[in-house]
């Protein structure tokens, strides 16, 4: 008998401490003078920093900063934003990686009347491609603050030594010449980009858009069995293996990429434009003074890499200071501030700015060309468009890792297809 | 509680004054129930309620988000998971792979280096300190020098095994080389444990067995086989019994060095990495609480095993 009342009690406790975290709702009543906002690293949060007190200055509101690397972010959100807390009232976020999944579970507030209330702020001027990705059921869920192309990273001085006059023009090209690079130059790999089954997606979506394949096809059926995905597939995964540093991982993100290419360890790298300042800062880069840029190659079907909104900021849908953490967007995302943004060295989502020429002057002149030129040609997904975009990054990024492990791609992309269709249509249901 | 009214039946025989306020005398009687009480609620709190939790999760579809509705699905989950040959089973292999490895190996190398230091010797002090280094490290840390040091292209352990005139590995990065790699590392870090464990056995142990076997002729080797042996056995038992609750469990070194999904290929996913990855990539929360609870009973049943094998050896 007793014992039983002694269970009872700790029950109760546990039930009085599990009601007093659910507490909080999502309306304004606890708004606060502190906005709580949380970022990623990146060159953007970087710079927006050094802008902060001026934010404080005009608005008389203080901002709390958290800022940590995107696994982290990732789990941080994953844990908070499940338990509905409220400590997070701006959130930069992956659109494409996450936005679904943060719209499907009611996370990221509707922002649709901000958006369209601020005409000085002007909606209208972000890029459309973008805007559709923090779009979700034709509610604005959040505001695109970085793009991103694919582009060729190059060395200029072993293109030369190499009696090659510009950076190849076509993928064909790019293979011919590093391949060319690596037999000449012992311990330099001729190519190098992302190896990991996940990270790897990404950059690999280019290859396949200009092979002619893309993950899926317009009646929503797995295609990265056709062809031209296998095609594509052996391509990147052989270029890898065969002008690929020697011993090559097959872990690889970008930072153990690019450091292999800083380290001036390789001739060629194909990577998010976004991430340029690594290779050419001095400081970081081992290679600064001689890394070029180029328009991504073009395959069968042409050059077409992916131009996509990387990173947006969204608003905490359990923030109870939901109106202070849209000023904090309003101005983060202004004109005035994209500009200085962008000549900080980070691709903006705002046409004007790209229009304008002092945005684009701090950029190397090659880069500024390459992304113009993306621009037009651009697939808006770098990756399958899909709820648990996790799953999907494993099955359709299998066949890469496959193809540089020196395996049949072929099948490899047999393989994946019938285990992404499965995937699709689990999610369909 | 009429029963505690009268100062007669006051419980544990310790006589209370008649005066006593009625909420004393309650406490009083009521006492081994409420000095326990704070660490019954730590329990509940901590450890009863998430389990008991992760026991409900494991029963429901629950997935994307925690508060999304979830679905009551009995032991779906359960079937789907023990009938998965893709990626639970080859886990469990590499849970198993790893543990046994690095046990053996800890408990081997621990043992020599044990009976090394069992006997003063000049510079004793800083042999101790330096064999506990690796300890006092922190995993995430230790498995970050590592993937420096096995890197294929830069790290050292290849360099170092140019100068001697091998070729290089592929260490971490290679398919069949990876969980290898990371035994290794394991047992750099937590072999002092086994040293230190064995190293308290061993100072405890009374000379004169000893002393009887020297004089009945025992070689260096017997005495160690049929004296030091079977007199330490207890104690390799714990050791055996703590470092392999550990090394089941591990996480930390297996994730800073290949990452989420234990690698491309799941190389090193063992059960906590992939339950890991259940939940924080894939959000798979109902699926994840299931491979938990699973693991959770795996470990429950090894230590079971373990401590019975102790009681017998004890006897």
């Amino acid at each position: 008998m007793r014992r039983r009342s002694i269970f009872g009690t700790s029950l109760a406790v546990v039930a009085a401490l599990g009601l007093s975290a659910c507490g909080g709702g999502g309306d304004d009543s606890g708004a606060s003078k502190t906005v709580r906002v949380t970022l990623a690293n990146h060159v953007w949060t970087e710079s927006i920093k050094q802008a902060l007190p001026e934010f404080e200055k005009q608005t008389g509101l203080k901002v709390e900063l958290t800022q940590l690397g995107e696994d982290q972010l990732s789990d941080q959100y994953n844990v908070k934003l499940n338990a509905g807390s409220s400590d997070i009232d701006v959130m930069m976020y992956r659109p494409l990686q996450e936005g679904k999944l943060f719209a499907k579970n009611k996370y990221l507030a509707d922002l649709s009347e901000h958006v369209k209330s601020s005409k000085d702020w002007d909606f209208d001027d972000f890029q459309s491609g973008p805007v559709e990705a923090t779009t979700y059921e034709d509610k604005t869920v959040g505001v695109p603050i970085i793009t991103e192309q694919e582009v060729l990273y190059y060395r200029k001085d072993l293109l030369a030594k190499a009696g090659l006059s510009a950076p190849p023009k076509t993928l064909d090209e790019l293979k011919a010449a590093a391949a060319k690079i690596k037999a000449a130059e012992p311990g330099t790999a001729g190519f190098v980009a992302r190896t990991g089954k996940s990270p790897a997606v990404t950059q690999f979506s280019s290859f396949l858009y200009s092979f002619g394949g893309d993950f899926v096809d317009d009646s929503g059926k797995a295609t990265v069995n056709s062809d031209a995905a296998k095609q594509a597939y052996a391509f990147y995964g052989g270029l890898i293996k065969d002008a690929g540093p020697a011993n090559v991982s097959t872990d690889m993100g970008w930072p153990e990429a690019m450091a292999i290419f800083t380290q001036g360890k390789a001739a060629f790298y194909t990577e998010a434009n976004s991430l340029y300042k690594n290779a050419t800062d001095p400081a970081k880069s081992k290679v600064a003074d001689t890394v070029g840029f180029a328009p991504f190659p073009a395959g069968p079907a042409g050059s077409k890499p992916y131009n996509i909104p990387s990173w947006a900021l969204g608003v905490n849908d359990s923030s109870e200071n939901k109106s202070n953490a849209w000023k904090f967007i309003e101005w983060a995302t202004g004109k005035e501030q994209t500009l200085a943004l962008q000549k900080a060295g980070v691709p903006s989502a705002r046409t004007s700015v790209w229009e304008n020429p002092e945005g684009t002057a701090g950029y190397p002149k090659d880069l500024v060309e390459a992304i113009t030129e993306s621009g037009k040609a651009g697939v808006a997904h770098d990756r399958p468009v899909v709820v648990k975009v996790a799953q999907a990054r494993e099955i359709v990024g299998q066949p890469i890792v496959d193809a540089i492990a020196g395996k049949d791609a072929e099948a490899a992309a047999d393989t994946a297809n019938e285990a992404f269709q499965k995937f699709l249509d689990d999610e369909a249901r | 509680m009429s029963t505690v009214t009268t100062p007669t039946r006051a419980a544990g025989g310790v006589g209370v004054m008649p005066d006593t306020p009625g909420w004393a005398r309650w406490a009083n009687a009521h006492r081994k129930w409420l000095f326990a009480a704070p660490a019954m609620a730590f329990v509940a709190v901590l450890i009863v309620f998430p389990l008991a939790w992760t026991g409900y999760l494991s029963l429901t579809d629950a997935e994307g988000s925690v508060r999304a509705e979830s679905e009551f699905v009995g032991f779906r989950n359960y079937l789907d998971v023990l009938s998965d040959t893709d990626r639970f089973w080859p886990a469990v292999g590499r849970t198993a792979t790893f543990t046994l490895a690095a046990l053996l190996f800890e408990v081997v190398l621990g043992m020599a280096i044990a009976l090394l230091l069992w006997r003063p010797f000049k510079g004793e002090k800083w042999v101790r300190v330096a064999i506990l280094m690796p300890l006092v490290a922190t995993p995430v840390a230790v498995g970050m020098m590592w993937r420096l040091i096995f890197d294929p292209n830069i790290g050292l352990a290849n360099q170092v095994l140019g100068w001697i005139g091998i070729g290089p590995q592929p260490w971490l990065a290679g398919q069949h080389t990876a969980l290898p790699t990371t035994i290794f590392i394991d047992v750099w870090q937590w072999t002092p444990m086994v040293v230190l464990i064995l190293l308290a056995g061993l100072t405890s142990l009374s000379d004169e067995p000893q002393e009887a076997a020297l004089i009945d002729g025992a070689s260096t080797w017997q005495r160690f086989r049929h004296v030091t042996l079977p007199l330490l056995m207890p104690t390799v038992l714990v050791a055996i019994l703590l470092r392999g609750i550990d090394a089941l469990k591990t996480f930390d070194i297996l994730y800073a060095t290949k990452g989420r999904g234990g690698g491309s290929f799941h190389e090193v996913e063992t059960l906590n990495v992939y339950a890991y990855g259940l939940s924080f990539d894939y959000n798979e929360y109902g699926v994840s609480s299931t491979v938990l609870i699973l693991f959770f009973l795996i470990i429950i049943g090894s230590m079971w095993a373990l401590t019975a094998r102790r009681k017998e050896a004890q006897r």
